[in-house]
This record gives structure tokens, sequence and C-alpha cells, in this order.
């Protein structure tokens, strides 16, 4: 229905839209899928993608609010271009994982849901990554890198840095 | 459902299967306390509070989510079970504030009487609370977030109860919140049914926070002035320097016709009465062209005199008389008597919200025909034509609402808009404004009536499969559309009907005469034997004229008086005031309206919160209001009429029987063995609402006379009393020939926030109107 419309989204993601909707017993149930597409695409879950998701399913923009603020995975601002997840539950925590956190911070500049001035970088401290056998582990955008010394984590940085880093959403 | 046997508390209880434990128990008198649990919305189990033991299984067990079943052993109250509900209320009293005292709440929430009755007194919790700022939703809806206990009522109430989705949760845990649809305020009905239902002070009402306090308050349960669905409202007043302020409206105690409901009208809408320009003084035109205010004794005199000279001199025929759809209908008869023996004129009428007289000839003779408010709460299936009950009768509305939700009814709804009811309805149907006597036709089998197609198909077939039908009109119904429409209703096997007109007493006023060419019960004026006999005086027998006649007579020189009581002709009907240049007008009413302000004597009248008597739904559902607020200085349009009367010479007793009929009332002053029995006596009927018709004032000593010579109002009088609604006896309407009367119906198309003149001088209404621009979600959550 939103096809023909104007929509905030990438051509690709609204393709993907227009065939979520229909493949779920009832509308609503693409909720989630959406907005973690529609983030990949956006960067973020702006008001405008609240709406135009919330037209796409015919629910209200408060239902997808609803839902937006209960998974923390979810984001209501935008995050730098490299967004730096690290991972403090128990396995990384043991395997010094707060001390991966306080250097990201320290060589980044910037605190926990904190952005660079370059808006190249974002930091975030996270919940289980599921990759407790090679903690500690970080995670920037969808790549894992995982078993970190502060060597290989000053490197992983630096190449981010310099433009050498894997390039995904 | 069979019935099934079960114990609880040792105690053998039966309820159908399949009842949830904590109903059944209720309904045995066994409380098992809840904070989430709300009777009519989905369960929620999310307090922990109604935890109770049931034998064989391991775990505490949630009453509200535990159907009955044969056999079954429940313990409600143990020492395990008060610990489990005190260890609940501990955590939830972790982070609500504890500022009871200055609380709304406090006094009447649901938390703080649990925290008595477990004795939560001790904490293990000693964090620092977390306070939030109070945020304002809407004018009227304000949010306390510590204070909240994520029962989730209001969210439910909301949604599934208004159809108006706008609360919601966000976050999760601890963060949980309950969210307004527009992040920081509120776009909906207004209703208030979530402060309503709150069961802490997280949701306060803009009316009544920080006012008073719970005990404080004198709580009287009357009827809503606002539109023609005669809602209980139980109003709570505060003294205020000059009587008694109405602080607060709701209906807790869910008694009368509307269960629990109110709309913003009802809940908040009783503003205007507290005003501060109302008037409270007798105004007369002075020699300058001003109105001033005068005595009581001279305003009387004036008015009164000058009346009898122009019914002297020009006889009843140069009087008009406009009644109004907002007074009891005692006095809506006193009025009509007063015109037609007093003044001597058939000239009386009123704004004529629906046609209430061409609906009593059509159901004439049938009995159990017309439909009370009640009848909707459990119907099977109900045809809606016209009308958008969402706007206009929201307790109708919340009605078919419930009984779609709760007996999965079947609502048929044909319109000519896409009202909002559509999305309660088993099948809509969109037709064009003046296509409502052709869909009649077409329902009736007449396929040609409607422009083919499918879908009005279907719709006839599935409505004539129904057996029992109640239908319900809007006033786009008039005249012969009506009589075809209830000719057509009566192919069902079951058929009720009714009527949707505009405000709190159409009805009455309609069913007490206020017309220039029918009688009180529709009795035309043509054939006033009994009323004449009763009123000892030969009446009128000529038609008089209508409303829209009166003021031509009165352009026309040919009207020398007009007497308006509680209505605004003038701006309603637009009326040039010019035309009224030469006409003696004396207005009753609360403020000085448009009328008031051309009139040469204004009376400063109470509202319909401010005096006792007996009102008449659009439904025909009798109710007794009650005598809440009081204003010094304003008096009832009933004493007004019986004053005005007295100055005119007229026989008092004649007008008002009191006293008749063997009534002696003695005010104590026996002495001897029975002394104190009078007063005793006076006691007795003071509790049971009862006022001694000792007095020209009471209306009770006319709702005599009105039971005497309208036989469909012959209703048992102590139900009335007790405050129960009753249904008026529409088959003893006795009617003839109505198909040639003039059609004058004039449907006030109030929506939620206005209310005729009321709603003009409610600060509430304006500024709800003004906050938002209201606009609903476009399809409910599926």
């Amino acid at each position: 229905m939103a096809a023909e419309k104007t929509t905030i989204f990438s051509p690709e993601t609204a393709a993907r839209f227009d065939k979520l909707v229909t493949i779920y017993p009832v509308k609503r149930s693409a909720l989630v899928p959406m907005l973690l597409y529609a983030q990949d695409d956006i960067g973020y879950i702006s008001d405008a993608v609240v709406a135009e998701i919330a037209e796409r399913i015919g629910i209200t923009e408060l239902d997808v609010r609803n839902v937006l603020s209960y998974y923390s995975m979810l984001r209501t601002k935008p995050v730098g271009k490299y967004h730096v997840q690290v991972c403090t539950n128990i396995s990384c925590m043991l395997r010094d994982g707060y001390a991966t956190l306080d250097q990201c911070k320290k060589k980044l500049g910037i605190g926990h849901k904190e952005t660079t001035a370059d808006g190249l970088f974002s930091l975030e401290e996270v919940e289980c990554l599921g990759v407790c056998c090679w903690a500690p582990v970080v995670q920037v955008n969808y790549d894992f890198y995982d078993q970190l010394t502060p060597e290989k984590l000053d490197k992983v940085l630096d190449d981010y840095r310099e433009g050498r880093g894997k390039e995904t959403k | 459902m069979a019935d099934v046997s079960f114990t609880v508390d040792g105690k053998k209880l039966t309820a159908p299967a399949g009842t949830l434990l904590i109903d059944a128990c209720r309904a045995h008198g066994i409380e098992i306390p809840a904070f989430c649990y709300y009777p009519g919305l989905s369960l929620q189990a999310a307090c922990r509070m109604c935890v109770v033991r049931q034998e064989k299984v391991p775990k505490l067990q949630t009453a509200c989510t535990t159907p009955v079943a044969e056999g079954l052993v429940f313990t409600t109250e143990s020492p395990e079970i008060a610990q489990a509900r005190k260890a609940t209320i501990e955590l939830l009293l972790g982070n609500h504030p504890l500022d009871c005292p200055v609380c709304d709440a406090g006094g009447e929430c649901e938390l703080q009487d649990m925290t008595f009755r477990y004795g939560a007194h001790e904490s293990k919790y000693v964090e620092i609370k977390q306070h939030r700022e109070e945020q304002q939703w809407s004018p009227v809806v304000f949010f306390d977030r510590p204070r909240c206990i994520l029962c989730y009522r209001c969210v439910r109430m909301c949604g599934e109860g208004m159809d108006v989705w706008a609360l919601g949760i966000q976050n999760r845990g601890a963060g949980a919140v309950i969210a307004p649809n527009k992040q920081d305020h509120l776009e909906c009905e207004e209703c208030g049914q979530c402060i309503d239902v709150c069961p802490v002070g997280a949701l306060t009402s803009g009316t009544y926070r920080y006012k008073t306090r719970p005990w404080e308050m004198n709580h009287v349960s009357t009827v809503c002035a606002h539109c023609g669905d005669g809602c209980k409202t139980t109003l709570g007043l505060k003294r205020a320097d000059d009587g008694m302020e109405i602080v607060r409206g709701d209906n807790r105690d869910k008694s009368g016709i509307n269960g629990d409901f109110l709309c913003i009208k009802g809940r908040y809408a009783f503003d205007y009465s507290n005003r501060e320009d109302r008037l409270t003084k007798p105004l007369v035109r002075q020699a300058n062209g001003e109105l001033a205010p005068v005595s009581w004794e001279e305003a009387l005199e004036f008015a009164g005199k000058k009346l009898r000279e122009i019914r002297d001199a020009k006889g009843g025929r140069a009087i008009g008389v406009i009644g109004s759809n907002r007074t009891t209908n005692e006095e809506a008869y006193l009025l009509q008597k007063f015109a037609r023996s007093v003044l001597g004129t058939n000239n009386i009428d009123h704004h004529r919200t629906a046609d209430y007289a061409t609906f009593a000839a059509a159901l004439k003779g049938n009995a159990d025909r017309e439909a009370s408010l009640r009848d909707f709460a459990a119907a099977p299936a109900i045809l809606l034509l016209g009308g958008d009950p969402t706007e206009e009768h929201p307790g109708l509305a919340w009605q078919l609402r419930s009984d779609v939700r709760l007996n999965q009814a079947r609502l048929y709804v044909v319109n000519h808009e896409l009202i909002k009811l559509r999305r309660q309805a088993k099948a809509f149907l969109e037709i064009s404004q003046d296509g409502y006597a052709d869909l009649v036709s077409f329902l009736s089998g007449n396929g040609g009536a409607l422009s083919s197609n499918e879908k009005a198909a279907s719709f006839r077939e599935d409505l004539l499969k129904e057996e029992s039908v109640l239908i319900v009109f809007g006033p786009e119904y008039r005249g012969k559309d009506i009589e075809a429409l209830v000719k057509f209703g009566m192919g069902f096997p079951k058929a009720k009907f009714a009527i949707l007109g505009d405000y709190a007493n159409s009805r009455g006023a309609a069913d007490m005469g206020l017309f220039p060419d029918l009688l009180p019960g529709y009795v035309p004026v043509t054939a006033a034997g009994t009323f004449a006999e009763e009123y000892g005086e030969a009446l009128p027998a000529a038609p008089g004229l209508d409303l829209v006649e009166m003021f031509d007579a009165a352009g026309a020189g040919d009207l020398a008086a007009l007497y308006v009581v509680g209505s605004n002709p003038v701006s309603r009907y637009g009326v040039d005031a010019s035309a009224l240049k030469n006409v003696f007008l004396v207005v009753q009413d609360m403020f000085l309206t448009e009328t008031a302000k051309l009139a040469d004597v204004v009376f400063p009248a109470a509202n319909l919160y401010e005096k006792a008597g007996t009102v008449t739904n659009t439904f025909g559902d009798i109710q007794l209001v009650k005598k809440a607020a009081d204003r010094a200085g304003v008096r009832s349009d009933f004493e007004l009429i019986v004053r005005l009367a007295d100055r005119m010479g007229a026989d008092v007793k004649k007008l008002v029987p009191f006293g008749r009929g063997g009534v002696r009332a003695d005010f104590g002053q026996t002495r001897g063995a029975q002394s104190g029995e009078a007063d005793r006596h006076q006691v007795w009927l003071t509790a049971h609402h009862i006022e001694l018709k000792a007095s020209p004032f009471d209306p009770f000593a006319i709702f005599d006379e009105v039971q005497r010579l309208v036989p469909a109002y012959d209703i048992p009088r102590m139900d009335l009393l007790t405050g129960n609604d009753q249904h008026i006896k529409t088959e003893l309407v006795q009617i003839e020939n109505t198909g040639s009367r003039r059609d004058l119906v004039l449907p006030s198309k109030d929506t939620l926030f206005t209310s005729g003149t009321l709603g003009k001088y409610s600060a509430m209404l304006h500024s709800v109107m003004e906050s938002h621009t209201r606009k609903t979600a476009e399809t409910a959550a599926d």
C-alpha cells in the first residue's frame, strides 16, 4: 500500500516491508523485524520511522513505541558510523571485560551510549553477545572481535579509524 | 454453562463452570483483593494480589485466572497467603511515594486499603525512592509516575472499554511506565475512565486534584445534565462560600444504567454550575434600557402583574411559552399546566431534538417494544441507523461496545458517515445522507430502493436472520419514516426500538406535553377532558403556535409576551433580536444567555444538579434526580413557575396539589405521649428520600398528578425513590394520528465536547477543545 507513496526507506527496505506485512497471520507480527531492518537502513528509529511503520502495519504509533521501548537493541537516537558494543556479562567480566570497556572509553574518549564528536564511533556497554567461549568480546556493528587483548583491541579500533575496518551496517 | 460445586475456605459454593474464581468468590461475599483484575476487561494477572491456595497444586494460584471446576478446593485466607500478599505490597511500596496525606486517592486508595489490611508496614527495601515529576497529559488527565503500580487497568480500559487505545506501556522491568499516545500528551476522548479505574493516585483528574479529601465531600447520586442517555453520576460536593460546590463526578458505585461509565461531560462538565458569572439575582429592565438587579419581590411582582395584564387584555393567544430540555419532568409538566390553565394558551413548545410524538404513535399499544438503555447491555443483535453515539450518546456507545466485546453481540450499523462504532460492527453499510427512508424500504424487501450492491444485499440477508433485534435510530428518522421503520421492525419475532434525542430531559419535555398540540402523554389538546377535570379549568381547545410560529408572530406583532424557561432559542434558532422588541420577555436561566440578554425580566434559575425531581432519558428510562449542589440566590424553575402563578393571582393549590389526599404534616409540635413521633416520621421520610408534600414547591406533589393523568408514567414509586431507573409504559401512551404534524425536529449535533448552551459555559469543555484537535486511531490494533 505504501509502495507508491513516498517512503523514508531505501527501495530495498521498502520492498522488503511490503512483503513482510503480508506473510504473518496478523500484520503486527511484522513489527519487530521491521524495526530491526529500519534501524539498519536509517541507523536508528526516528519519529518518521515510527510513523511509517505504524502506517504500514495499520497500528498506532503508540503501539510501535510500546514495543520499540521494550528492546534495548532498538535505538531512538543516532549512533556513530561504527557502533562499538562491549560485553561485560559474566564470562567477559571474568576475562576482564571491564578493562576492555575502559580501554574503549579511554581510546575513543567517550562513555557508555556516547558518540565521538566526528560521529565515527559510539560506545555501548551491552549484555551477553553469545560468544562466551571466546570472551572477552566486542561487537562493532555486526562484526565480532573475540579473545581480545589490549593490543588486539587497539588494532581493531585503529583499523576502523583508518578506514580499514569491515564495512557492514 | 452448567453449575459446578467447589469449596472455598471450607464453604461449598456453586457457580457456572468456567466462572473465574475471583468472580465466584465475590458473588458469594468472599473478598479476594486484586489490583489488576477489573470486571469486564481482559485478564492481566500482573499484580499477584489475588493469590489463593488450590488443593493439590504446588504453588499459589491467581484467582483472577483460575476458572472454577467441579470438586476444586481453595483457601483464600491463610498465613501463607497473607504473607504472599504482604510481600507483593512490600514490593509495590518499594518505590511508591508515601504522600498519601496529599494524594487525591488517599482515603479511597486500594493500595492503602491493602497495606492496612495486610500490614506491610515495615520494609526490607532501603533504597532511595526514584522520584519523577508529575506530567499533565491533557486538561483533565494528570500522571504521577512514581505512584503507578502498573496494574494496566487504565491501558485496558482505554483500549478495550473505550476503543481509543491512547495509553500504552513503554520500557520494561523496573523502568516500565504508562505512556500516552502522543509521547508527552494524550489525544483521546478525554472520558477520564483511566482515572476512574486507577486503584491508586497515579492518574488524577484536572477538575478534582488537590481540591479536597474524599471523606470531606458529600456524595449525591443523581443524573447527568448533559446528553439524552441519562447516566447516573455521583457528585462529590464541598461546602463553598455561597452554597455547595461540585468538585467531582464519577460513578464508582456502578449504580444506574451506565455501569461505571461516564464520558467527559458527565465526569467534568459540571463546572458551569460553579461559575462565578452565574445569575444570582433577578434582573429587570429599567427605564434606561439596562437590566439591573432587583429584589425577588419586585421582579416577581413586576413579571406577574405584567403577564396578568397582557392575558386579561389580549388573551392567552398573545402569550407564548418555551420550555426546556433540561428541566425535570415535574417542571415541564408544571410549565404546560401553568401555560394552559393560568396563562390560558396552547402556545407552548420546546427545542425538539427527536420526533418522540410520532415514535410514541408508532409504538402505540405494543407492550415491551421500547428498549431501555439497559437492554443494550445484553442484546444479541443491534441495528444502529444514523446518529453517531460515540459523539452524541457516549453512554449508549459504551453499552454497544461492551455488548459486542463481552457478549459477542452482532452490531449492524448504517450511516452516511464513517462513524467510529463501525469498528465494532459485524456489518457496516454506508448510505447517502438522504437515503435513510430508502434504506427502510430496502430492508423491508423493496430491492430497488437502494442502488443495488452486493454489500447491501448481504447486509440485509444477515440482518433478517436475526430473531431479536434492538433497532436504535438517530434524528435522521422523523414522521412517516419512523412509522415505516417501526413497521419493518415489527417483522422481527422480537424487536425493540429506541430513538435518539439530545438532552437530559428532551424525552420528558415531549412526554410532559411541551407541545402546542399535545398535552402530557401526547393527548391531543382537542381532547383535554381528564386534564380539564383535574385542573378544574376550561383549557384552550385549539392547538397553539409552535416555536417557529411564535417567533413569526412576535415579528408580526401578534405576540405580546413570551416566557422562556431554561432555553436559549435566540441562539439556537438564530432569532433576530428585533423580532422580540415589542414582546414582554421573561427568561429563567442560569446565565445571561443570548435570549436572556433581550429579556425584560430574568430570573436566576437552579440547574439540574440543584433540584429534585425526575427525568426521562431518550430511551424512556425514568430516573430520580436529587438535589446535590446549591447556590445562594438561585431558585428552581419549579418554584419560579409557582411563584409567578401566585403573583398572577392563580390558585397555587390548584396548580400544585400539595397537601391534597390526606397528607398532613406534623412538624413535631404535637405534645403528649406521642410527642416526637412526627420527628421520627420526618427522619424516616428523609432517610427514604421522601419529602413531605407539604409545600407548593414539592415536585412530588406534581408527580402524583402526572402519574394520575399520564398512564405511561404510572411506575412503581418506591423503586424510583430508591434510585432505580424505571421504564415508561410505552404501550399506555394514547396518541392519535400524528402524520400531519409539522416537522420541527432540530438535532443539536453536539459532539463529545459540546453540550448546547450548557457547554458554552463549561470552561473545562472549552479547554479540552482548545488543547487539541481530536483524532482517534485509524483502526484498532489487531
